[in-house]
């Protein structure tokens, strides 16, 4: 006799993939921002097919050609042309792969180094702790931005510069974040269970401690995605950061300055597009934080 | 209390020489040779070399460079700068009233709209209010505000000429600084329409640099509002007949206040940020645009020293809401 068990699936406890969606997705922002961000990935990867134009091409007869839906619009420009004839369209495009490519690069760039240090200042409190903690505050003393002006100033206006200044910019609160949530591990009984257990100092690192620490640590690399962006275009618009006539959204407004009392959207589109992309990031930030880490929900 | 600020002088002191040690190392981070970079040269005039060499303190080791920096900085010795030979300090306290005139409205007005917008959306919870203003809120707050200003002078001032595009006050105007602060200097200064003037061009500067700030003053008196509200001395208050007006403001406000601080106090250090930006598209004269200008040049010692006031600055205010908050909050005073 073969009792074959048919469970109803929902009394099973559902898996933590999709436990995570359905906290997502019940932030309508968040899908929406979700929606925007894929997107702007495939506007990204697939930028030189997308694209209508090349983006540094220069049609000289149509210099400052207004959207095609207005009047004196050319169809094969879509949303106009800038001051040297070039598609607005194709540069916006090709510009959201040097937004999301600054934003990655330097979030990877202050994410790994801030959780090691993180760690060590979390394992080491009287040793190490206090000299990291120290050196970070003094990084925060500086306004973020002003910090990456300083190190663009000093090394040179670039993308790399870019990158490498608001990776520095952004470090220290990966470092403190870390620190603060294994300092709350530490005490853990699972943490005490796995010394006796004879854990070496980097797994007890690495893989006992770190994967506890990842909810917010991914909260905040969300939020410091979107302010790499911001502060990409800021430096960008200041002259300071990826040169012209690289597309980049920043750059693009700088250039677009002198046009503001006769071709308005070579003015708002760029800017639009910065805001937007922002704006689709924290609201995924937002419902990030809400699915990972439902502690800081209940408290809001 | 004493041994609280004693405490908290004490984390000063290190903070303030790291950051001497940081605008130190900024300006021998530059790749490459630092006198032919500063003049804009290349193969200066080995004498010349030197000469630079020796002026600048650059041919010592640099243990004994960070020592005569600090040295100097302690006579108040900023240096001066290589375009307009003028020490760096009396340049940053004739252009730092405008940043501060600037900062003052900025604040003014996004802590004033802030606070209500705030409060009446906790009240409102859930209406149609609410998920507006947390919806202008979190654009606000994703606003990159260089664009901001530009929609802002394309619309006011292109569009409908209201007010002027850029600059503290009209040139046809002769104010003498008085206190640094034009509002104030047009005041005391005879010239009839001046004060006007020059509040017409400080209202779209403050509007743009408070925006962030008045994102954030709006989301956390809401949250703080919220908070509170559901406290059992508020239900206590209500359940006593006080009128409603009274239990929010005095009851609920005032409790609410205190993050609130502290999220202002937070949001100096962004206003500076912002300030870089703001000047520079209004070509407001203040030290934003002076340390952007100063970078153009490769003007070094204004901008390692002009860094390290504005740091200084921060770390000022930072340590006066510290202060302010132990005395709000004595859970803080009391800690470790």
């Amino acid at each position: 006799m073969t009792t074959q068990a048919t469970l109803d699936p929902s009394l099973f406890y559902p898996s933590p993939l999709k436990e995570f969606w359905q906290a997502f997705a019940h932030n309508k922002g968040a899908v929406a921002g979700l929606a925007f961000m894929i997107l702007l990935v495939i506007c990204a990867l697939f930028a030189p097919w997308i694209a209508p134009h090349d983006p540094s091409e220069q049609y000289r007869e149509f210099l400052l050609t207004p959207p095609a839906w207005l009047e004196g619009g050319q169809l094969q420009f879509l949303l106009g042309t800038d001051e040297v004839g070039r598609d607005l369209l194709s540069r916006l495009i090709h510009g959201a792969r040097l937004s999301l490519l600054i934003g990655l690069a330097s979030v990877l760039m202050s994410l790994i180094p801030g959780i090691l240090l993180g760690l060590v200042a979390g394992f080491f409190p009287r040793l190490l702790g206090p000299s990291i903690m120290r050196l970070m505050d003094i990084m925060l003393a500086l306004p973020s931005l002003l910090l990456a002006v300083a190190i663009v100033a000093i090394l040179g206006p670039g993308l790399i510069n870019t990158i490498f200044a608001i990776a520095i910019v952004s470090l220290p609160s990966y470092v403190r974040l870390t620190r603060a949530a294994v300092m709350g591990e530490l005490n853990r009984d699972y943490v005490t269970a796995a010394r006796l257990a004879g854990a070496s100092l980097p797994r007890l690192m690495f893989i006992t401690v770190l994967p506890n620490c990842m909810a917010p640590l991914i909260v905040q690399a969300t939020l410091s995605f979107s302010s790499a962006i911001l502060d990409a275009a800021a430096l960008g618009f200041l002259g300071l950061g990826v040169q012209p006539p690289t597309p980049e959204w920043g750059t693009m407004l700088a250039s677009a300055r002198d046009y503001i009392e006769r071709a308005w959207w070579v003015v708002s589109l760029p800017g639009l597009t910065i805001l937007l992309s922002v704006l689709a990031i924290n609201l995924m930030g937002d419902g990030l934080r809400d699915a990972l880490d439902p502690k800081l929900k209940n408290a809001q | 209390m004493f041994a609280f600020i004693a405490r908290r002088l004490g984390l000063l002191i290190p903070t303030f020489f790291g950051v001497t040690l940081l605008t130190f190392a900024l300006i021998r981070m530059i790749p490459g040779d630092p006198v032919e970079v500063m003049m804009g040269e290349r193969r200066v005039d080995p004498e010349m070399h030197a000469q630079a060499m020796e002026r600048l303190g650059l041919n010592k080791p640099l243990y004994a460079q960070y020592f005569d920096y600090i040295g100097k900085l302690a006579q108040g010795d900023l240096g001066e700068s290589l375009r307009t030979r003028t020490s760096v300090w009396d340049e940053f306290t004739t252009l730092f009233p405008a940043t501060l005139e600037l900062s003052l409205a900025a604040l003014l007005f996004a802590g004033t709209l802030g606070l209500i917008a705030g409060v009446i959306a906790a009240l409102k919870r859930g209406s149609l209010f609410d998920h507006g203003v947390m919806g202008i809120s979190l654009a606000g707050y994703s606003m990159p505000i260089f664009w901001w200003g530009l929609l802002l002078i394309m619309f006011f001032s292109v569009w409908l000429g209201w007010t002027p595009v850029s600059g503290r006050i009209d040139l046809l105007y002769d104010i003498p600084p008085v206190t640094g602060f034009m509002l104030i200097d047009t005041l005391l200064s005879d010239e009839e329409g001046a004060f006007v003037d020059a509040l017409r061009h400080l209202i779209l500067p403050a509007i743009v640099l408070g925006t962030i700030p008045l994102a954030v003053i709006a989301r956390m008196t809401r949250s703080a509002m919220l908070e509170v509200l559901r406290e059992d001395y508020v239900r206590t208050a209500r359940a006593k007949g006080l009128s409603p007006a009274r239990v929010v403001f005095v009851h609920g406000l005032r409790n609410a206040l205190i993050p609130v601080l502290t999220v202002f106090g937070l949001q100096v250090g962004a206003l500076l940020a912002g300030a870089v930006l703001t000047e520079t598209i209004f070509s407001w004269p203040g030290i934003g645009k002076w340390l952007i200008e100063s970078i153009g040049a490769r003007d070094y010692p204004v901008v390692q020293n002009g860094i390290l006031l504005i740091a200084c600055l921060v770390i000022l205010v930072n340590f006066v809401v510290d202060i302010l908050y132990g005395l709000a909050n004595p859970r803080i005073r009391h800690q470790r």
